[in-house]
């Protein structure tokens, strides 16, 4: 799970890591208003999830609150688009007003899982406000990595890799100490899978401070942290995935025209891949699940179909948790009420295979019924681009 | 031959008493899976479908020689449970559960390193080995018992490539669901290390998909290590960049962990590798004959 800027900031704050003084704000009135209060030159930026905020416009600098306010005027409500956002943008509801900071210095703090090694990595660098991948590519020595193990945690000797390794100046370890080890700490108690400080920056007046800040999530640890759960902004995350999370469906929205429903992460891919294979688009990954119910089958159709680029639906189910009874039973009821008028290829395998298929043949609809995921997949591209009139 | 599950297995289920676990129990039991126990705090003493339970896993390998332990514990505490079938020092442990926080496993994994205990999972299908014994949730029928070992990220297209192969009359020796977490206790490297060892293993189907290395660290093992045919499968090539694809460890980070990169190391390995899906059960039938 993703949060703005402004949010990951409060977090980060509360473990002692310094961060500029700013307010959000929601109108340009608020904007203005939040200038006069810093007081001297402040910046303007705009709060979405995506980066790459700054080339895109998202980053303005106000000398005074009228410049605050004539920023905020434009940028709220707009829609920025960065190259993370993708061509559709992300709207911009708020904006974060900082106090403007004197940079002498910008550095690259930030904490990842190493899944190799199943432990969390401390990652730093002199190389900072830049993109960490890139120089990860070009300059991998510029970083520096500092695992931690679960037996020993952070220890002191891991944060003086880190100080002494970013060459910060004597005057300012003991403060670089207390930096990382505030991240550590948010990275530990609200079981994130990124924090990232990006630039970390010495100011002119000799102070350490977290210009930018990004807090993501582990989703399967959310139940356990309600607060951050309360962040969550439904704005930037796609309707029909919106949606789909109620019920506890797995749906990512792509760009093609043909309508998958698959149970099994793994056989979604695959099933996605082999669309493609056979000349299609696939037009969204779904994964219903191992003990999906006729109900959330419904769920998982009508989310499917609410999506109008959708031309054909290629259903792929092998049975195993999952029975192809109450499969059969959730499309038959599913079509039915939701008047579903687009051409359905299904293809089943598994446990009560052949009920389920007579439960198709008996219902009276025009399902396609496909053996193997080659003819289930030649099926539904076909089907995909014929139908172009109806449904 | 098989590796990891057969006719030795002793399984005692963590969760038994619960739907799923009850649901599963059953199924491993009809499949002709030693099912000696069940762990449900609170339970112990009484008898769920005929099976003994315990409070305690350490209670149910005293009493009834439990040794492998299958895990149906809800997310929230099903790290304790492994934790604790870990410290009863169950030697083969399969935890079924999805959702578990990655940070609990990181723990778990430390836990496990030193420790007599092999942790398949979490986030899996389970291990069967046809015709000897089921340890998980696989619809049993689907398949044969024979050569090829199978190992795979996935469960129901772990099913998919095993129907394939069972049409075509290639039997499997042991079918391995390592699971789609990105922290897990048994790698492709150690299932491919297991299967090279297993006399009753003529060839490897692994089938992997996009986010992390272990893929890459499969096809370095098999260069150097694996002298039978290894034909690879990897799910993803139409996945979108920075989106968890359902599973949790199934997702390509700042760049990293496409199906293509892991495609081109395996290849350089000389692992066949399969284009499609439909395509997996006669590569192997090609690769045999090859």
């Amino acid at each position: 799970m993703k949060i703005h800027e402004f949010q990951a900031k409060a977090i980060l704050a509360g473990y002692g890591v310094p961060v500029p003084r700013g307010e959000v704000a929601v109108t340009a009135v608020e904007a203005r208003n939040a200038a006069e209060r810093l007081g001297g030159p402040v910046v303007v930026k705009a709060q979405i999830h995506a980066g790459g905020r700054g080339k895109a416009g998202g980053v303005v600098l106000a000398s005074s609150p009228g410049e605050a306010e004539t920023a905020a005027e434009r940028l709220i409500g707009s829609r920025l688009v960065t190259h993370q956002t993708g061509p559709e943008g992300s709207v911009v509801k708020r904006i974060l007003v900082e106090e403007r900071t004197s940079v002498a210095r910008e550095l690259y703090a930030g904490i990842v899982l190493d899944r190799k090694a199943a432990m969390p990595v401390i990652m730093a660098s002199r190389a900072g406000g830049m993109d960490i991948e890139e120089v990860a590519a070009k300059h991998p020595e510029k970083i520096i990595k500092v695992a931690v193990d679960p037996a020993t945690q952070l220890q002191a000797f891991h944060t003086r890799q880190l100080v002494f390794g970013l060459e910060l100046p004597q005057p300012l370890q003991s403060a670089g100490v207390e930096l990382f080890r505030g991240l550590y700490r948010a990275f530990q108690e609200k079981d994130c899978s990124l924090v990232e400080v990006n630039p970390l920056v010495i100011t002119a007046d000799n102070r350490l401070l977290a210009l930018d800040a990004k807090l993501t999530f582990d989703d399967n640890a959310l139940f356990r942290h309600p607060d951050v759960q309360a962040l969550r902004d439904l704005d930037e995350e796609s309707p029909l995935e919106v949606e789909a999370s109620k019920f506890g469906l797995s749906y990512i929205k792509l760009d093609g025209t043909v309508g998958c429903m698959v149970n099994g992460a793994g056989l979604a891919m695959a099933t996605m891949d082999i669309v493609k294979l056979a000349g299609g688009e696939p037009a969204n990954f779904l994964d219903v699940g191992g003990g999906a119910s006729a109900e959330q089958i419904e769920h998982a159709f009508r989310i499917l179909t609410s999506d109008g680029s959708v031309k054909a639906v290629l259903i792929n189910i092998f049975g195993g948790i999952l029975r192809c009874d109450r499969l059969a039973e959730g499309v038959i009821h599913a079509v039915r009420s939701l008047q579903v008028t687009l051409p359905i290829v299904i293809r089943m395998e598994g446990t009560n295979v052949e009920q389920g298929k007579r439960m198709l043949r008996e219902a009276g609809l025009n399902f396609i019924t496909a053996d193997g995921m080659q003819e289930a997949a030649e099926k539904a591209v076909k089907a995909s681009r014929r139908s172009g009139v109806h449904g | 031959m098989s590796i990891l599950v057969d006719k030795k297995t002793r399984l005692v289920v963590q969760g038994i008493t619960g739907k799923e676990g009850t649901f599963h129990t059953l199924a491993c039991r009809d499949y002709g899976t030693a099912v000696v126990a069940g762990v449900t705090p609170g339970k112990g003493g009484k008898r769920h479908e005929g099976i003994p339970v315990f409070d305690t896993v350490r209670e149910a390998v005293a009493k009834e020689r439990a040794n492998t332990a299958m895990i149906f514990v809800p997310p929230a505490f099903a790290a304790d449970a492994i934790l604790e079938a870990i410290d009863a020092a169950v030697p083969l442990v399969v935890c079924i559960t999805e959702g578990i926080p990655t940070l609990d496993m990181v723990r778990v994994a430390r836990f496990l390193g030193g420790s007599g205990t092999r942790l398949i999972g979490p986030n899996c299908p389970g291990i069967i080995s046809p015709g000897k014994a089921k340890v998980g949730i696989m619809p049993g029928h689907i398949h044969k018992r024979g050569k090829i070992g199978v190992v795979s990220r996935s469960g129901t297209l772990t099913y998919e490539a095993v129907g394939q192969l069972t049409r075509l009359g290639l039997g499997q020796s042991t079918c391995v669901g390592i699971g789609g977490d990105p922290v897990i206790g048994t790698s492709f490297v150690d299932c491919l290390g297991l299967f090279e060892d297993d006399p009753g293993t003529q060839a490897i189907l692994m089938i992997g998909e996009i986010g992390g290395t272990a893929e890459e660290e499969a096809a370095a093992f098999v260069k150097r290590h694996v002298s039978k045919p290894v034909i690879g499968y990897i799910a993803g090539l139409t996945a979108p960049p920075g989106r968890r694809m359902g599973h949790a460890g199934a997702i390509i980070s700042g760049g990293k962990g496409t199906a293509a990169e892991k495609i081109t190391a395996m290849r350089r390995a000389g692992i066949a590798i399969v284009k499609s899906p439909a395509g997996m059960g006669a590569a192997v039938m090609k690769a045999l004959r090859g």
